[in-house]
C-alpha cells in the first residue's frame, strides 16, 4: 500500500491504540492536520502548546495510556519544552510530534525553524528527526515503545514537511527490537530474598514508595505487602495514591512538607525500603542525616536512580509491581506469627507522633485553605481526580486530600510547573470521562495557563478549579517570611483579575466564597454544576504550609506551625 | 571522596547527534571529559568512543549508568583495572634552529617518533604512546619552543584473555 507520510502517521497512531491527540496546527503540520480530518481521533484543540503537553501528561496519568501531542515547527515546538521537561522529570509516557521545515531547508535558519531535537535532547527519554519517509513507521513504533516501557518518559518525533508529503509503501512494522535498549523488569530473586530476610529481622521498618509504584500500578501489591508484614508506608509527592491514604499504616507524605510522623519514622527506622523513588532532595533534606540508623533497600527499574543520592545496602533493579509480587510470594513462606506484637511498640510510637503533632489548622474568621481541601475531600468521598498547580496549593492538596489509587493525584512533581493543573485536569478528564476532576490552584499559577478554560468549555469537559486565592505567590512569600525577614519582594499581586467574571467570559461558571460558612455551599454547587467551573476561595493571605523542613536541613528539624 | 581517573570504551550507534547526546550528558550533569576520540568500528553502523574521565567513585558509577541509559549507547566498558592496550598520538610543531636540530632528532628517535614535516626553522614531530610518554616528549621539546600541538586523545582496546602479549 502506497501512502503519504501524513497518512502513515495516522495509521501508526491507530496501530498504537491512540484515541486522543492534544494539538495545535501551523504551517509545518498542515498536511498532518489535513490527514487528521479523515480519521476518528478525538483531537483536542488547546489554546497554547504548553497546555497540549500538560494535557497529554494528565491524560496519560489518568488513563494509563501514552499521551499524544501534535504541534507545528518553531514556536509551536518551543512552547512544548516546559511540558516535556515536566513529563521527563515525572517519567510520564508522552509522544510529541513536532512539525519541521523541509529537510533541504534544515540548518538555513528557515522561517519557523528550530533545532527542537537539540533543544529537547536533555529533557526527553529519546528523540528523533525523521529524514526518510521509509523510516517513519518504524520510528513512530519505537517512539511509543520507548515512551511506555522501562522507566516511561516523553519521546519527541520531529517531522520535516517534505517527509510528511512524500509517499512510500506502508507496512505495519513488526515488534520493536533495539539492541541498545532492554529494560530489566524481573529483579534478581536473591536480592528479593535479602529484603525478606531484613524484613524478618527489622524492629522499625518503613516503606517509602514513589512515583514508580504509581507508574507500574503496583498499589495492590504494595498494600498487600505492607499489611501482611505490618510495615508503615510513607511516600513522596509522586507516590501519593500508591497506598491508601486512609489506612492505619499510612504515615502521610515525607520530606520538606511531610508529616511529623513520616519524617520522624524515617529518622528512627532501622529498615527503609524505597520502592520507585529517586531520593530527591525535597524528600531527603540533608542526606547525611537521612535515615541514619537504617539499612536502606532501593527497588527501581532505572539503575541510574539507585545509589544516586543516598548509599544503598540492597540495590534491586526491576519493575516495582513485579518486585513487590515476588516479595509477596516469598512473604507467604515466612513465618509471621507474632508479627503484630513485634511491631506493636513501633506502631505505637508512630501513633504517638501522630497524636502529639498531627497536621492541623484552626478555622477562624477567614477561610483556611486547608479547610477548603478538607471539605472537598468530604464532598467527593475521596473519589475525585485531583490535579494541582504549584506552591502552597499543591502541598495542601497533598496533605489534606487522601488518595487511594494511582492516577488520582496529578501534579508536576519534579519540575514544579506553575500552570500545570488546569491543562492536566483537561487531559485527565479526557482520559477518565466519568470522573470528577478538580484542579486545586493558586491565584498565581492559574493565570499561567488560564486560556485552557476555553478548551474545557469548547469540549464540554466539566473540570472544576478551586483557586485558593491568597493574593500572593504564597509559597515564595512563605520563604520570604521565614528566611528573608518578611521582605516580600514582588510576591504580592497588586492587581488581580475577577476570577468569577473571567470564568463567565470564557463561558464557564464562576463562584466565589469569602467566608468560612460559604465554603461548603460553593464547593457543593461547583461540583454539581454542569460544565467547567471556577471556584474562587478568598483565603487567609499569610497562611503557611507546615511542617516545613528548611532546604538542606535534616528532615527531623521541622518548623511546626 | 577521592577522585579517580577512568578509561571508558563506549560502543554507540553511528548516527548523527549521538556524540552530542554523550557530550550533552556530561556538560548537563557536570561530569568531566579529559579526552575523547571517536571513529567507526568494523561494523559501519557502530562507532567506538574512547573517553578518559575523572570523578569520585559515586560519580564514575553514575557516568557509566547514565551512558548505558542513553538509547544510542550499545555497550560501556570500563577498561580501568583491566588489561588493555592504550595509545595516543601527538603532532608537535617545534622551532628548529640550526643549533637544536640534532637534539630534536635525537629526542624524536629516543621516543621512536618520526619527523613528518620539515621546514627551514621548524620540525613537526609525530609521537605515539601512552599520555605520559607524550607528556615527556613535550616537556623535552619545550625549551626549543613549541609552536603548536595536536593530540588525538587516547584510544584503547582490552587485551584478549590469555593469548595477548
Ligand atoms: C513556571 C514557574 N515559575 C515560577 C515558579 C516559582 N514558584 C514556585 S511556587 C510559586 C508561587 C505560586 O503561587 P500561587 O500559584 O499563587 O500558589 P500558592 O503558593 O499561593 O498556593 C512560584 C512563583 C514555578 N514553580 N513555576
Amino acid at each position: 500500500m502506497k501512502l503519504k507520510g501524513a497518512q502513515i502517521l495516522m495509521k501508526m497512531l491507530q496501530e498504537e491504540g491512540v484515541d486522543a491527540i492534544f494539538g495545535y496546527p501551523g504551517g509545518a503540520v498542515l498536511d498532518i492536520y489535513d490527514a487528521l480530518m479523515d480519521t476518528d481521533f478525538k483531537h483536542i484543540l488547546v489554546r497554547h502548546e504548553q497546555g497540549a503537553v500538560h494535557a497529554a501528561d494528565g491524560y496519560a496519568r489518568a488513563s494509563g495510556k501514552v499521551g499524544v501531542c501534535l504541534v507545528t515547527s518553531g514556536p509551536g515546538a518551543t512552547n512544548t519544552v516546559t511540558g516535556i521537561a515536566s513529563a521527563y522529570l515525572d517519567s510520564i509516557p508522552i509522544v510529541i510530534f513536532t512539525g519541521q521545515v523541509p529537510t533541504h531547508l534544515i540548518g538555513n535558519d528557515a522561517f519557523q525553524e528550530v533545532d527542537i531535537v537539540g533543544i529537547t535532547r536533555p529533557c526527553t527519554k529519546h528523540n528523533y528527526l525523521v529524514k526518510d519517509v521509509r523510516n517513519l513507521a518504524k520510528t513512530i513504533k519505537e517512539a511509543f515503545h520507548l515512551a511506555r516501557s522501562g522507566r516511561p518518559g516523553p519521546v519527541l518525533v520531529d517531522l520535516p514537511k517534505d517527509i510528511i508529503n512524500s509517499t512510500t509503501t506502508f507496512k505495519v512494522p513488526g515488534e520493536v527490537r533495539m539492541r541498545t535498549y532492554n529494560p530489566t523488569y524481573k529483579p534478581n530473586i536473591r536480592q528479593i530474598q535479602k529484603i525478606i530476610d531484613l524484613v524478618a529481622k527489622a524492629k522499625k521498618p518503613v516503606i517509602f514508595s514513589g512515583g514508580g509504584v504509581n507508574l507500574s500500578k503496583a498499589h495492590e501489591e504494595l498494600t498487600k505487602f505492607a499489611r501482611k508484614a505490618r510495615i508503615p508506608v510513607t511516600s513522596s509527592l509522586m507516590g501519593l495514591g500508591g497506598f491508601p491514604g486512609t489506612d492505619e499504616l499510612w504515615l502521610g507524605m515525607l520530606g520538606m512538607h511531610g508529616t511529623f510522623r513520616a519524617n520522624m519514622s524515617i529518622t528512627e527506622c532501622d529498615l527503609l525500603i524505597g520502592i520507585g523513588v529517586r531520593f530527591d532532595d525535597r524528600v531527603t533534606g540533608k542526606t547525611d542525616e537521612f535515615a541514619p540508623n537504617a539499612t536502606i533497600v532501593q527497588i527501581d527499574i532505572d539503575p541510574t536512580s539507585i545509589q544516586k543520592n543516598v548509599p544503598v545496602s540492597v540495590p534491586v533493579v526491576g519493575d516495582c509491581r513485579i518486585s513487590l509480587s515476588m516479595l509477596n510470594d516469598l512473604l507467604e513462606k515466612l513465618d509471621l506469627t507474632g508479627v503484630d506484637e513485634k511491631r506493636a511498640p513501633w506502631l505505637k510510637q508512630i501513633h504517638d507522633w501522630k497524636s502529639t503533632t498531627p497536621l492541623a489548622y484552626k478555622q477562624g474568621d477567614t477561610i483556611k485553605p486547608q479547610y477548603v481541601i478538607d471539605t472537598l475531600y468530604e464532598l467527593t468521598g475521596g473519589e475525585a481526580i485531583i490535579t494541582t498547580e504549584v506552591g502552597q496549593n499543591q502541598m495542601w492538596a497533598a496533605q489534606y486530600y487522601h488518595y487511594k489509587e494511582p492516577g488520582q493525584f496529578i501534579s508536576s512533581g519534579g519540575l514544579g510547573v506553575m500552570g500545570f493543573g488546569l491543562p492536566a485536569a483537561i487531559g485527565a478528564q479526557v482520559g477518565a470521562p466519568g470522573k470528577t476532576v478538580v484542579d486545586i490552584a493558586g491565584d498565581g499559577s492559574i493565570q499561567m495557563n488560564i486560556q485552557e478554560l476555553a478548551t474545557a468549555v469548547q469540549y464540554k469537559l466539566p473540570v472544576k478549579v478551586a483557586i485558593l486565592n491568597n493574593g500572593f505567590l504564597g509559597m515564595v512569600r512563605q520563604w520570604q517570611e521565614l528566611f528573608y525577614q518578611g521582605r516580600y519582594s514582588f510576591t504580592k499581586f497588586e492587581h488581580m483579575p475577577d476570577f468569577v467574571k473571567l470564568a463567565e467570559a470564557y463561558g464557564a461558571t464562576g463562584l466565589r466564597a469569602t467566608k468560612p460558612e460559604e465554603v461548603k455551599k460553593v464547593l457543593k454547587l461547583g461540583l454539581e454544576t454542569e460544565g467547567p467551573v471556577i471556584m474562587d476561595f478568598v483565603v487567609e493571605q499569610e497562611e503557611g504550609v507546615y511542617p516545613m523542613v528548611p532546604a538542606g536541613a535534616p528532615i527531623k528539624k521541622m518548623l511546626l506551625v | 571522596m577521592d577522585e579517580q581517573r577512568h578509561l571508558l570504551s563506549i560502543l554507540v550507534d553511528n548516527e548523527p547527534g549521538v556524540l552530542s547526546r554523550i557530550t550533552g550528558l556530561f556538560s548537563g550533569r557536570g561530569y568531566n571529559i579529559d579526552s575523547l576520540s571517536v571513529a567507526e568500528t568494523v561494523e559501519p553502523h557502530v562507532s567506538r568512543i574512547t573517553m578518559v574521565t575523572h570523578g569520585s567513585p559515586g560519580i564514575i558509577e553514575q557516568i557509566k549508568k547514565q551512558l548505558n541509559k542513553l538509547i544510542n549507547v550499545i555497550k560501556v566498558t570500563d577498561l580501568t583495572g583491566m588489561h588493555y592496550v592504550l595509545r595516543e598520538m601527538a603532532l608537535i610543531k617545534v622551532n628548529a634552529k640550526t643549533e637544536h636540530r640534532a637534539e630534536i632528532l635525537r629526542i624524536t628517535d629516543i621516543f621512536r617518533g618520526q619527523v613528518v614535516d620539515v621546514g627551514i626553522d621548524h620540525f613537526t614531530v609525530k609521537v605515539t604512546g601512552d599520555p605520559e610518554k607524550i607528556e615527556a616528549v613535550i616537556n623535552l621539546l619545550k625549551p626549543m619552543g613549541i609552536r603548536e600541538i595536536a593530540r588525538t586523545g587516547c584510544v584503547a582496546l582490552p587485551r584478549e584473555n590469555g593469548n595477548s602479549h
